[in-house]
């Protein structure tokens, strides 16, 4: 299902060049280099600690690295504020625990953005806002607010608000980790046909199965590293590192 | 260390005010400025004003002779003693009414916030009213209520009240006899002393006999009997080196004894019944934080009603109640200035009134007092903070 | 099926619990008697209640005198409310001239019309309701109140007193407070070390001195402080301290408000790219305002209360002129009556909105996301 897709290979969406982390002493990042292009699909996993949170929020600065170079979309991510605005208006993230605002209305969560950053009329961010929601298919809640829906659906919302925005990336940061159960199909469903449709996309996550069916590349990250970085099937079957073959046989022996 | 600054390539093109770091000092300097600028103006605006009112700045004024009385002194003080003397005798007057008004308001308040938990009715509701009702009226209207309504009401000194031997209450005040010490009494205060040593020597003694034989002693029988009983034997043996000062009538009013002057007393009976209304609201919720499970699973362990409390809800209670006790007692220490409005020779009655309006230094007296109550605030958070790591620290 | 099962068939029926546990009986013997001690306790509280309600209750009350035009009207030996009733429009306006009252009702009434639209959860279109109230109303009602244009006569602020003073300090102290509040919260919050230093020293300093000294310096540290050509009312000057002092306690209410939001918010907000103040603008303060209702209505509550302390000042609120009726040679003794009375009118407002905010509480704390 994934065959559709296009890799444009002269087309480096994100760069990061021997980034480097601290948190006080603690070295969290440590010579983290990845290069995306356009159109690819990365999955991150790893054990929790291991920094691959850490990674995908220092792409739209969340996190501020200390050392190294992170270039999104041809920006370059340093402390210039138009910079950081310009990257983030490019890179839609979703969140663990969705953080959608539980004072405004499903519609007004994802029409937000783009009247306030992107300046567009009311009218034309609704149609925006109600063509995402339908596409991930909760167009019926528009008018509920967040508190009234369950897991999947806010996750839904949560991915349709940053679409609003027409981002050229997408990072998801383990988007179904605090899901019940029955709510992950849903989530992922949408993530897929995200996938399909093109989206450059780099999630943290531990849906195995996502990975082997929609990821380009699978990186491994332990303890602040990049431990090992290979398509899907040869990192399942074929694991290089004794790390990666010690937390793939936790994760996928039960 | 993360000391490297972030150098990309196109670091040389950030604009100015796009850099967060730059813009934080830009508009951090511009703060300063504007707020040196403003103080600069009031200062400029004030010297000039005085300059033209005729009033000499600084503290000279304080080594003059302050030529009035004051009701209540607990140092000596007459009319010829200076005007910082004056700041003393109020600063202890304050510091004296806040104290007496901390140990009652924690009395009324506890007893009251426990009330409200019991689980006989009328007790619990009659602890709520109190507490509804007298934290919904300004202080100062209690104040003027105890003073003008009940205690300007009372009987002339001829026809005081004697409710017990030797006090008298009339309109002047409360008149008790004061204990005159003799010969000797320091040794039934040594005595107490030395009980006081022994009780946390047993104490110490008894806590570690129960941690290595798992016995007990009965502690408090103990240190009470010491309390009382060492200090009460030396007493006899020393042949009761202590007489009483009764008040006596002489003329339109009392002489001798202890008094305690209605300021006072209509002061501390307002704020402390006023302020233990609020802390019967903290013990109450303090209690009701440390949720049932904890009480259940302590009976669960078989521990009795009273262990229960002692052992687990009390120091988990405290803890949620420190704070805002402390809260409390700064704000009783700071209303306790209300004491103006009735006269009661407080720091900002005696100094931040009579003395301001007799010098007219304005600006160096009501800098000083609100320096006494800011470093009363500071030191009462600053001890409560360390009392709070130190519990947090326990805990662990 | 084995051996060891059982089995019924018949299902048991409901049945009363027994007499002693429920209806009157019951009740007064779990909570009033349970114990011996319990009840030694109860009937302590209830003979302290008979010695100091009735005598109350008959004062106030039974053998109380409601009507009359002089204290001769007293005759009943219980509380002589007449005195109330004679000065009532005293204590409600002041010295206010009697033809333009009508000028104080209006502001009231229109300010409890914005206020009721506001508090009743089902009124539509709080934010414009919200900036009439916060902006708009204060203009109106500094016009209607002092005058001086629309045909309006100017009402000096000597005049101003009683009730509506009181009622007015507590609103602008609340009113002007709220927005340098605001302000203070967020720099003390901030990580420019300047600015959240001044911030921490500023709030700190007023929340560390009484309100009395701070009138004190209000009144006369104030005036030394302008250019001498500037002269500033007294009523005005009471203000300034009053919202200086109160700025300070606001930001610890906005403060505890914003520590409440959840960290994700603010990081939703960045990744979509909005900036510092629209983030704030639009996402957190939005919801740390609603959940900082319950605290600023306490607040209110204390600053309510605190008003009274203007009277030190010199200004006549509602205690002051009641306190200056007290002493009328017309009307002596009659302090319990007048205090009384205060107190009531206090309690009753304080009352109210202390039970309103709890309600505000409970609302948030258990309908989180509803509205």
């Amino acid at each position: 299902m994934s065959m559709t897709h296009q890799v444009e290979d002269d087309k480096l969406m994100v760069e990061m060049r021997g980034v480097n982390k601290w948190y006080g002493q603690f070295h969290v990042l440590k010579d983290v280099n990845l290069e995306v292009k356009k159109g690819e699909r990365i999955v991150i996993c790893g054990p929790s600690g291991s920094g691959k949170s850490t990674t995908i929020r220092c792409i739209n600065r969340l996190e501020e690295h200390q050392k190294g170079d992170i270039i999104v979309d041809g920006t370059t991510l340093n402390n210039d504020l138009k910079n950081i605005e310009t990257i983030r208006r490019e890179v839609g993230m979703v969140f663990q625990h969705f953080n959608l605002f539980p004072h405004l209305t499903v519609l007004e969560n994802c029409a937000l953005a783009p009247i306030w950053v992107r300046k567009t009329p009311r009218d034309e961010a609704e149609e925006i806002a109600m063509k995402y929601l339908r596409r991930v298919k909760i167009e019926e809640q528009a008018l509920k607010y967040p508190g009234q829906l369950s897991g999947g659906q806010q996750q839904r919302v949560a991915i349709a608000r940053s679409l609003c925005m027409n981002p050229q990336i997408m990072l998801f940061d383990e988007p179904t980790s605090a899901l019940d159960p029955e709510m992950i199909k849903e989530v992922l469903d949408v993530m897929v046909e995200l996938a399909d449709e093109g989206m450059t996309m780099i999630c943290v996550t531990h849906e195995m199965g996502f990975a082997k069916t929609v990821a380009d590349r699978v990186i491994f990250m332990d303890k602040g590293q990049i431990i090992e970085e290979n398509e899907p099937h040869e990192f399942f079957n074929n694991p290089q590192s004794e790390r990666t073959q010690a937390f793939l046989s936790q994760i996928l022996n039960h | 260390m993360p000391s490297d600054a972030n150098k990309s390539p196109s670091a040389h093109t950030t604009r100015f005010w796009h850099d967060p770091a730059k813009r934080a000092i830009l508009f951090q300097s511009l703060l300063v400025i504007a707020v040196l600028g403003f103080v600069g103006m009031i200062v400029q605006n004030t010297l000039h004003n005085l300059e033209s009112r005729g009033i000499t700045t600084g503290f000279a004024f304080l080594s003059q002779e302050a030529g009035f009385g004051i009701v209540q002194s607990l140092i000596d003080y007459t009319e010829s003693s200076s005007y910082g003397r004056t700041f003393f005798v109020g600063l202890l007057n304050t510091l004296l009414v806040s104290a007496l008004g901390v140990v009652a308001a924690t009395v009324i308040g506890f007893v009251m916030g426990i009330a409200r938990l019991s689980n006989n009715w009328l007790i619990a509701k009659v602890a709520s009213a109190y507490v509804e009702i007298f934290r919904n009226i300004p202080l100062l209207i209690q104040i003027f209520f105890w003073y003008f309504a009940v205690l300007r009401a009372l009987p002339s000194p001829r026809q005081s009240l004697e409710p017990l031997d030797n006090i008298f209450i009339n309109v002047r005040g409360l008149y008790m006899p004061e204990p005159i010490y003799g010969d000797g009494f320091g040794w039934v205060v040594v005595a107490f002393l030395l009980a006081v040593v022994a009780v946390i020597g047993i104490a110490r003694w008894s806590k570690k006999r129960q941690d290595e034989t798992g016995q007990r002693f009965p502690l408090f029988w103990t240190a009470a009997g010491l309390l009382i009983g060492l200090p009460l034997v030396v007493y006899w043996i020393m042949g009761s080196p202590m007489t009483w000062d009764n008040p006596v009538l002489k003329g339109f009013n009392f002489r001798g004894g202890m008094t305690i002057i209605p300021e006072l007393a209509a002061l501390w009976l307002a704020l402390s019944i006023y302020t233990a209304a609020f802390i019967a609201e903290i013990v109450r919720s303090g209690i009701e934080a440390i949720s049932s499970g904890q009480t259940e699973a302590a009976s669960a362990l078989g521990l009795s009603k009273s262990k229960v409390l002692r052992l687990v809800v009390v120091p988990q209670a405290v803890r949620v109640i420190i704070p805002p006790l402390t809260s409390q007692y700064l704000n009783l220490i700071k209303n306790s200035s209300l004491a103006t409005a009735i006269g009661y020779p407080d720091l900002v009655s005696v100094f931040a009134g009579t003395t301001l309006n007799q010098t007219g230094q304005a600006i160096e007296v009501i800098f000083m007092t609100m320096l006494v109550y800011l470093t009363l605030s500071l030191l009462v958070s600053a001890f409560m903070n360390w009392f709070n790591t130190r519990m947090a620290l326990v805990e662990r | 099926m084995s051996d060891s099962a059982k089995v019924t068939d018949k299902l048991l029926p409901d049945l009363p619990p027994p007499a002693n546990s429920t209806g009157f009986i019951g009740w007064m013997r779990m909570h009033l008697f349970s114990t011996p001690a319990n009840a030694l306790l109860t009937l302590f509280a209830a003979y302290l209640l008979y010695i100091l309600m009735v005598p109350s209750i008959n004062w106030a009350l039974i053998s109380a005198d409601w009507i009359g035009d002089s204290r001769d009207a007293c005759t009943s030996g219980g509380a002589c409310w007449v005195f109330v009733y004679n000065r009532f429009d005293q204590f409600m306006y002041g010295f206010y001239p009697e033809v333009e009252r009508w000028r104080i009702d209006i502001t009231f009434v229109l300010l409890v019309v914005l206020a009721a639209w506001l508090m009743l959860p089902r009124m539509p279109k709080k934010g414009l309701v919200s900036f009439i109230t916060l902006i708009i109303y204060p203009v109106v009602a500094f016009f209607l109140l002092y005058g001086g244009s629309f045909g309006l006569e100017v009402v000096e602020t000597h005049k101003w007193g009683g009730m509506s003073l009181t009622l007015i300090l507590a609103i602008v102290g609340i009113v002007a407070a709220l927005p340098f509040g605001v302000l203070l919260a967020l720099g003390r919050r901030s990580e420019m070390p300047i600015v959240k230093s001044i911030c921490v020293v500023y709030i700190e300093f007023w929340r560390g001195v009484p309100l009395i000294t701070v009138l004190f310096m209000a009144s006369v540290m104030l005036p030394l402080f302008v250019p001498e050509e500037v002269d500033f009312d007294k009523l005005l000057r009471a203000m300034i301290g009053i919202v200086l002092f109160q700025s300070a306690y606001m930001a610890e209410v906005v403060r505890g408000g914003l520590q409440a939001i959840p960290k994700g918010q603010y990081e939703a907000a960045q990744a979509l790219g909005l900036n510092y103040w629209k983030m704030m603008g639009l996402i957190v303060l939005p919801q740390a305002l609603k959940l900082m209702i319950p605290g600023i209505v306490n607040t209110f509550i204390a600053l309510f209360k605190d008003t009274s302390l203007v009277l030190i000042i010199g200004l006549f609120d509602i205690l002051a002129i009641v306190q200056a009726g007290l002493s009328d040679p017309n009307w002596l003794g009659f302090s319990v009556e007048g205090y009384t009375f205060v107190a009531l009118m206090f309690w009753v407002f304080c009352f109210g909105m202390s039970k309103y905010s709890q309600h505000l509480e409970k609302r948030f704390h258990t309908g989180h996301g509803a509205r």
